[in-house]
């Protein structure tokens, strides 16, 4: 039976964390997800969980240490946010080439500097290649789930690769809202125990041997593979998932889309305010859609392609920015996956909320007011563009 | 959603406006309602001006912005009136209620023409009466649920008695003083 609790996100994630009861945690503090190991370290010291707790001296030792207690054959598990995550960088591709799936939440925050310890999406974006499974959620309840998911996701046979459970600092992180937690034991029997066909205590392998050139290319194909396979294995889990709690998950999420001729592709928690925006212009008699990112590692082309084939204008909205000129990263993918349609919308890229910088709903009207204009106009201008900037 | 009530505190920190806002939160969640309770972190020193929000709904919320055009405004700290403009965006049909020995309308001037009602309840008598220290944060809790009506003050009092019970679990010595302090605070707001 599921239990409604009123939780910040940090806290329902710690929650998961000790459901699941993973073997070993490693983490070092840091603004905004420090809360995650700090609830979780309580309930080792309470008893709660059988877990080995390491606080490490730093993000890159957390990595280090949850790879080999992965690599031994444990659920390794640990939490972060952006500077936090840039630490670790090095050790993050060293995770997904030796195919441990460590679970790690990272709690977005942008990347210094100027120092700002508010959230944007730089830091995972920035590891966005690094062959991590990207999961966000919108909200303490996703949070919550993404990480239940992630965990079957990333030990499935199939895909073996570390899992990013990603929600955005402060808003999400340290929000009280309210949220339906599953039991202990349903916890327990989705996720099961964690036995790896290969681990350091069970079978002589070896991890992390050198790769000269005749086999590293092969191993990074591999990876590839196992990232393909995790798409199949997200709709297999999400599907599990909603029969035992009845919440519905897909690789991203639709809200009014069907019918819309304006539409926002967006990430995280501004898909909230915005879906609360699209509601204020349906009234209005705007045709007004929205589509959630959820799963951006792997990345569903063809599926996000096909559900925005029929849209006229469509923004794109990225809260990191690339600073190449030409767009960011959500943006380009999205673009890239347009192409192939014979019959693609305008698409233009809005950079927002970087720092904190807040997302008020007058914001997202006036996205979907400028997204009416281009229809009008037939003509898209300047796509890459920014929203909410203090001179405008 | 013409349901949904939106609050924001002001308060300094170390006050305990966050602390007020997320107690708000779980006290309306227990009567079944959809809740949000967050700070807006600033530098975090003890003193310097900090904002708290509350919504809460009868529908689940999905706005995830701050207030800009809050139903009610708490002023945690009289001082605060000269620094921040407490009152911008604050809808007329609501309210403010400051933390204030003086009568209500010793505060037009710095409401900046605000028509809405205003409140006001002397938070350091009730606490330095009840607890013997400074915290305002649980008068100001109370008088805004009084005034607000978003729980009825038995629910409310059943819910803050739960609420200490938890919270100060390993103190239990400053229960019934904070109980006093939200019963006195519920008797007390001036409007």
């Amino acid at each position: 039976m599921a239990k409604k609790d009123k939780l910040s996100g940090n806290e329902a994630v710690a929650i998961a964390m000790r459901q699941i009861n993973p073997g070993v945690v490693a983490a070092f503090p840091i603004t905004p997800s420090t809360e995650v190991p700090q609830y979780f370290a309580s309930f080792v010291n309470d008893g709660l969980v059988d877990t080995e707790f390491v606080p490490v001296e730093s993000e890159h030792s957390a990595m280090s240490a949850s790879i080999a207690a992965s690599a031994a054959g444990a659920r390794a598990m640990t939490a972060t946010s952006s500077n936090g995550l840039a630490l670790m960088y090095e050790m993050l591709y060293i995770a997904a080439s030796s195919r441990t799936p460590v679970i790690m939440s990272c709690v977005n925050r942008t990347i210094s500097g100027p120092l700002n310890i508010h959230n944007d999406h730089s830091d995972s974006m920035g590891a966005r290649d690094a062959g991590w499974i990207q999961v966000y959620g919108e909200t303490n309840q996703e949070a919550y789930d993404n990480l239940l998911i992630g965990t079957r996701v990333a030990e499935d046979p199939s895909v073996m690769l570390p899992f990013m459970n990603c929600y955005d600092g402060f808003i999400t992180s340290h929000s009280v809202e309210n949220i339906e937690l599953m039991e202990d034991d349903e916890v327990k029997a989705f996720v099961g125990d964690y036995n790896p066909q290969y681990a350091l205590l069970k079978s002589p392998v070896a991890y992390g041997p050198f790769a000269h050139h005749t086999y590293h290319y092969e191993t990074k194909r591999h990876q590839a593979e196992g990232m393909k396979n995790a798409k199949a294995a997200l709709v297999k889990y999400y599907a599990e998932f909603e029969k035992i709690t009845g919440r519905h998950y897909d690789l991203f999420e639709t809200y009014k889309l069907d019918d819309a001729e304006l539409a926002i592709v967006v990430i995280g928690s501004t898909a909230g305010t915005a879906k609360y925006t699209v509601d204020r212009l349906r009234e209005k008699g705007v045709k007004a859609g929205l589509l959630k990112i959820r799963v951006f590692r792997p990345f569903p082309k063809e599926e996000i392609a096909k559900a925005l084939k029929d849209v006229k204008a469509v923004a794109v909205m990225d809260k990191t920015c690339s600073l190449n000129d030409a767009g960011a990263p959500l943006f380009l993918e999205v673009r890239s996956a347009l192409y192939d349609l014979e019959t693609r919308p305008y698409l233009v890229n809005y950079i927002y909320g970087l720092g904190g910088r807040d997302v008020k709903t007058s914001d997202i009207e006036s996205v979907y007011r400028d997204l009416a204009d281009i229809v009008k106009a037939g003509r898209a201008d300047d796509v890459y563009r920014y929203l909410g900037l203090a001179e405008e | 959603m013409s349901n949904m009530l939106e609050i924001r505190w002001h308060g300094r920190g170390g006050q305990g406006a966050k602390t007020a806002s997320l107690l708000l939160a779980e006290a309306a969640f227990d009567t079944g309602k959809y809740v949000q309770g967050f700070p807006e972190y600033g530098p975090e020193r003890m003193g310097a001006p900090i904002t708290a929000y509350n919504r809460i709904s009868d529908d689940p919320i999905t706005v995830h912005s701050n207030i800009y055009e809050p139903d009610y405004v708490v002023v945690v700290d009289e001082s605060l009136l000269d620094v921040v403009d407490v009152a911008a965006g604050a809808k007329e049909t609501g309210a403010i209620i400051i933390n204030s020995e003086k009568a209500p309308d010793a505060f037009q001037a710095q409401l900046k023409g605000y028509k809405g009602r205003v409140y006001t309840i002397d938070a350091r008598k009730i606490s330095m009466e009840t607890l013997g220290r400074y915290f305002p944060n649980t008068p100001m809790l109370a008088a805004i649920v009084k005034v607000t009506g978003v729980l009825d003050d038995e629910t409310f009092i059943e819910a803050m008695d739960k609420s200490f019970n938890h919270k100060f679990k390993t103190k239990p010595a400053v229960i019934a003083p904070n109980m006093e302090a939200v019963k006195m605070a519920l008797k007390e707001v001036k409007g």
